[in-house]
């Protein structure tokens, strides 16, 4: 009994889900270390970036272990508080917060910079996991849309503010765990379509779009004729389809900060730029085919040593993977991502309370939205969007958050045979 | 619930579909294209180029006579440069105000980041005044380079110059040449380029995105010293080359002196000649179109192995040694010389009027009729009937001794002189054509043309009695004096050694005897042997030829001279070519004959300049003062008349050239 006792906070965690935690968390020190220039690693102190990352990842790891010691309840019971408190930090950091290359996203306590976006996450998957848990809807009814679209919504906007678009952006997350919890596939569809009417705004003439759009429309009521129900359907989304052309026109020229339109540009290959703003994206690129099958090799990658890629411990640490280890390095990171990602869905799918299983659902679609924004934008097929590989890249604040993210699952999930 | 829970397998392929689009799109940048690699390559390095060194050339005598100097390239890296001084730069440099400003901008065209040549060629005197301000423009540094330097400014034609690789040579060497290289363009810098050039050194340094260098690439281990070009010896006596330009100052024409023991080249002289010096440094190019282009008397024609002339008299050696050699003659044989030779119902004038005349005789007095009975003999010899084959025979023969084809000697641009088969004669004729349709080639004149080279070889040959070794300009490449293999084999001519000595004697009476053609031309203790040509040229005046070797006895010189338009070849061919061989053998031009060949190299005889584009007609009044001014150069040559110029109308004033002031043709007023 005594020694059950003992064995009681660590007893059930997946240990493999820790296992591939703390080797993303390497590869990412070593690709850190890489990162940095010559000169700086001579002396290994903890001054330097890769010395910090190190501290973060050890404390990340502390700070991952003593959570499995809290009793998985209490996340259930305090969601709402946690909920309150990011959102407490998002109007703070709009009002006490630094202003770091136009974003006002973090808070300096003393030397150390707190990104309260990044714990946002976290707070609003506890909050929606216990809405869900709690009432269980089946997202038929628009009320429980609009709870749970709200309870999303609020730290969106409020990051939105800050602006800091790309954090906002993995909000957008949550909608896969609402699908899993009985959210019409349509709007997964509606979202789908409409990212693809962008790119597609850009690329034909809006008339030729609104030809196509309507054709089909006609075709679709022409073979349901009968079903009144489906053509009013269809004419109201073919007017709200071609409504949205004009109003991409509109919020692009209007909403759209010249930077965010220029990146878009370029990565729809609309433009080139080498020297402005596509100089991110090019040299990115270049360091990554650069490394071909093998890579260059532990701090052999010339891009990467003499500082072509800008902001390259944090979000474009893909580039010195690519280039340092080649393409057999992207593989085995992405496996290692694919792995996790995988393993955490179907960890959700194994909880007994539903909290557990939509809060497993958001971590993996958080990490989803992240691995695949940031890998996207380093190889050019996103554009440009200041988001962290998750605890791959420099930052304490984003690794923290992850491990906290990671680590409240581990521990329901070790709890998963209970009721939370 | 079973139907949501299957929604999972949707995220989840959701999943590992847009991994599979990573991995793809990873997958083309990094496995199947390697544009990324090239950029990689670009983006971190930088080579700078050590220049070597050219290789250096010496004369027979081992005196430097090509060398190298040192010269700095100011180049310029735009996105390092700061605002600076302009006009404190162009007084630096000594350029004005807005060719700083014209360079800069150009330089900015072709790269911000990468160094490029701001100002090329700065001699050392400016080099020096610009060090001591250099660090006060951030961004300029200066490379070494060198250029040639030729310390007896003679020889234009002979080296040739250096020249900045054009973008056809790049295309050409398959990317051996960079831009900014440099390369022999023509004579041997051009035929010497891989011995001269030497080996270009690399630094490969690695740069950071803010264009810092960060040290060596890969600890030098790619890097490359630079290697000096190899040294040449060549066989030019540099003596006698600058005396040979020296006397054809003022007269179109070349000289080509050969040590027919070796077949090297003593002196090789195209005249006009120019300074080779003005094709160095910054001025090349105006230079070059200032002198050579610009000269009417067409410096850049290498009248010594492309000008082609009638062999003329000079040739009737050639044809009495293969008259001996096929037995048609023999030493005793003689002809009567009626004045003239009856060709058909052509009659071939005679010089002279000696009746009966013997070999011997004949090329001393340079008989026309002897040398057309031996022709006609020659090509006779088979019947009337079998002409067309003894003709193609005797022009085998003629050509082993290098007529009509290539000496292959070492220099580019050699030519090869017309020397019709019986095939070509066929297509103007056609089939019925005999000895008097072609005996003008008898006496060298007609169809048959030959280099200057051509000439003086064929002298080589006679002074070797009956082979030659290729002429050839260079004798020794680098330390180990190498020689290339085509110019150490004796080439035999097929004539036996026996039948030279009765031509030779022919050649000695020339001009050593009363009644040889060249008697004004003997040197004192020297046995000369030679042959004078008059050359009728269809174009104006006759050209002056002579050909000889000497001594007698184990030549040591073959030379041919010409100078054109300038009349009898025993007026300016053979003295100038008994200057050179005088000063060859021994040592300097020595009493009176010292101040005939000063009063030589002051004569002016360069053709006028009839302009073609205008169609005027000369008025008799015209052509009177013209034959006028000869008969009275011909008589008071050493006078030097001043007078002015006849009629603008029928000449052009031939332009001022620096190293000729021309003389205006003469006028009694």
């Amino acid at each position: 009994m005594q020694q059950q006792q003992g064995n009681r906070f660590f007893f059930n965690v997946d240990w493999i889900t820790v296992l591939i935690y703390i080797a993303l968390c390497t590869i990412g020190f070593v690709n850190i270390y890489a990162s940095v220039p010559p000169e700086q690693t001579t002396v290994f102190g903890f001054s330097t970036l890769y010395g910090k990352q190190l501290i973060y990842v050890i404390t990340g790891l502390i700070l991952g272990l003593s959570i499995l010691l809290f009793d998985g309840r209490l996340f259930n019971v305090f969601s709402p508080f946690i909920y309150g408190g990011t959102l407490l930090l998002l109007m703070a950091v709009l009002v006490i917060g630094n202003k770091v290359a136009g974003n006002q996203a973090w808070i300096a306590i003393g030397s150390f910079k707190l990104q309260p976006a990044e714990f946002a996450k976290f707070g609003t998957a506890l909050l929606l996991a216990r809405y869900v848990g709690a009432f269980n809807p089946k997202f038929r009814d628009v009320k429980s849309i609009m709870i749970a679209g709200l309870i999303v919504a609020v730290p969106l906007l409020l990051i939105m503010l800050q602006p800091d678009t790309g954090s906002a952006l993995v909000f957008l997350a949550f909608m896969f765990p609402l699908y899993r919890e009985g959210l019409s596939g349509y709007f997964l569809l509606i979202f789908l379509g409409m990212i693809v009417l962008f790119i597609a705004d850009f690329l034909v003439p809006t008339y030729i779009l609104i030809i196509i759009i309507s054709t089909i429309a006609g075709l679709f009521i022409y073979n349901n004729r009968r079903k009144q129900k489906i053509i009013f359907s269809t004419v109201l989304v073919t007017v709200f389809a071609i409504g949205y052309l004009f109003l991409i026109k509109i919020a692009y020229e209007k909403v759209l900060a010249p930077h965010q339109r220029s990146r878009i540009e370029l990565m729809l290959g609309l433009k080139t730029d080498n020297k402005g703003a596509g100089y991110n994206v090019i040299q990115s690129q270049i360091a990554i085919g650069s490394g071909q099958a093998a890579g260059r090799g532990f701090l052999q990658g010339t891009q990467t040593k003499y500082g072509y890629v800008p902001e390259q411990s944090t979000d474009f640490i893909f580039s010195t993977i690519g280039e340092e280890w080649g393409f057999m390095g992207c593989s085995v990171v992405i496996g290692l991502y694919m792995f996790l990602l995988l393993r955490l869905v179907n960890l959700a799918e194994r909880q007994r309370s539903t909290f557990s299983r939509v809060y497993g659902y958001s971590v993996a679609c958080i990490l989803f939205f992240h691995v695949f924004i940031n890998i996207g934008m380093t190889i050019g097929i996103i554009p440009v969007i200041g988001i962290p590989l998750p605890l791959i890249s420099y930052g304490g604040s984003s690794l923290w958050s992850f491990t906290i993210l990671l680590f409240i699952f581990l521990k329901l999930d070790s709890n998963r045979m209970g009721f939370i | 619930m079973d139907q949501l829970f299957n929604r999972k397998y949707i995220v989840q392929g959701l999943f590992i579909v847009i991994a599979l689009i990573l991995l793809g799109k990873l997958f083309y940048i990094q496995i199947i294209s390697d544009a990324a690699f090239v950029s990689a390559e670009s983006n971190v390095l930088r080579k700078i180029y050590k220049y070597p060194a050219r290789g250096a050339i010496l004369d027979r005598n081992m005196k430097v006579i090509v060398q190298n100097e040192p010269v700095y390239d100011l180049m310029v890296t735009p996105n390092e440069v700061k605002p600076f001084d302009t006009l404190a730069l162009a007084q630096a440099l000594d350029i004005s105000f807005e060719d700083v400003r014209k360079n800069l901008k150009k330089a900015r065209g072709k790269s911000s980041y990468q160094a490029t040549p701001f100002l090329k060629q700065i001699s050392v005197q400016s080099y020096a005044r610009l060090q001591e301000t250099l660090y006060r423009f951030p961004g300029f540094r200066t490379q070494d380079r060198t250029i040639r330097h030729y310390p007896d400014s003679v020889g234009g034609q002979l080296f040739g110059y250096v020249k900045e690789v054009s973008p056809t040579d790049i295309e050409k060497s398959e990317g051996f040449y960079k831009p900014g290289d440099y390369k022999g363009k023509s004579g041997l810098e051009f035929s010497y380029e891989e011995t001269l050039r030497g080996e270009k050194g690399v630094i490969n340094t690695v740069y950071d995105a803010h264009n810092t260098p960060q040290g060596s690439y890969a600890d030098g281990k790619y890097d490359v010293n630079a290697v000096s070009g190899e040294r040449l010896i060549s066989g030019i006596d540099m003596r006698i080359q600058k005396l040979g330009e020296e006397l054809m100052m003022n007269k179109v024409g070349a000289i080509v002196a050969i040590e027919p023991a070796t077949g090297e080249i003593l002196s090789l002289v195209s005249s006009p000649g120019y300074d080779p010096n003005l094709l160095v440094g910054r001025n090349q190019g105006n230079n070059y179109m200032e002198f050579i282009v610009g000269n009417p008397y067409r410096p850049s024609l290498v009248r010594p192995i492309m000008g082609y002339y009638p062999p003329g008299s000079s040739f009737k050696p050639v044809d009495a040694l293969i008259g001996l050699q096929e037995g048609v003659i023999d030493p005793n044989t003689t002809f009567f010389c009626p004045h003239y030779y009856q060709a058909g119902n052509r009659k071939i004038k005679c010089e002279h009027f000696d009746g009966s005349i013997s070999l011997r005789r004949g090329i001393a007095r340079s008989c026309n009729t002897y040398f057309c009975y031996v022709f006609q003999k020659l090509i006779t010899k088979n019947g009337m009937k079998n002409q067309r084959q003894t003709y193609q025979e005797w022009r085998d023969k003629v050509a082993k001794f290098g007529f009509g084809s290539k000496l292959d000697i070492d220099m580019p641009y050699e030519r090869k002189g017309y020397f019709y088969t019986a095939d070509h004669y066929d297509k103007i004729y056609g089939k019925r054509w005999g000895y008097t349709n072609v005996i003008s080639q008898a006496i060298g004149q007609g169809e048959i043309t030959a280099t200057p080279l051509q000439m003086a070889n064929a002298m080589a040959i006679i002074a070797n009695r009956g082979y030659y070794i290729k002429p050839h300009l260079i004798k020794g490449i680098g330390d180990k004096n190498l020689v290339k293999k085509e110019y150490v084999v004796k080439n035999y001519v097929g004539v036996d050694a026996k039948h030279f000595e009765p031509v030779i004697d022919g050649m000695q009476d020339a001009v050593n005897t009363s009644w040889g053609t060249a008697i004004l031309s003997r040197i004192p203790d020297v046995v000369l042997c030679g042959k004078t040509g008059t050359v009728q040229n269809p174009h104006g005046k006759n050209h002056s030829v002579f050909i000889g070797f000497a001594p007698r006895d184990n030549p040591k010189i073959a030379i041919a001279v010409i100078v054109e338009n300038a009349g009898y070849g025993s007026t300016y061919a053979a003295p100038i070519a008994s200057y050179m061989i005088e000063k060859y053998l021994k040592g300097s031009v020595s009493g009176e004959r010292a101040a005939q060949a000063e009063w030589m190299k002051n004569q002016n005889l360069l053709p006028l300049l009839i302009d073609k584009t205008k169609k005027t007609k000369l008025t008799k009044a015209d052509s009177l003062l013209l034959k006028k001014a000869d008969s009275t150069k011909r008589v008071k040559d050493s006078l030097r008349i001043k007078s002015a110029t006849i009629k603008q109308t029928v000449t052009t004033k031939p332009k001022e050239l620096k190293s000729a002031i021309i003389d205006k043709p003469v006028t009694n007023k």
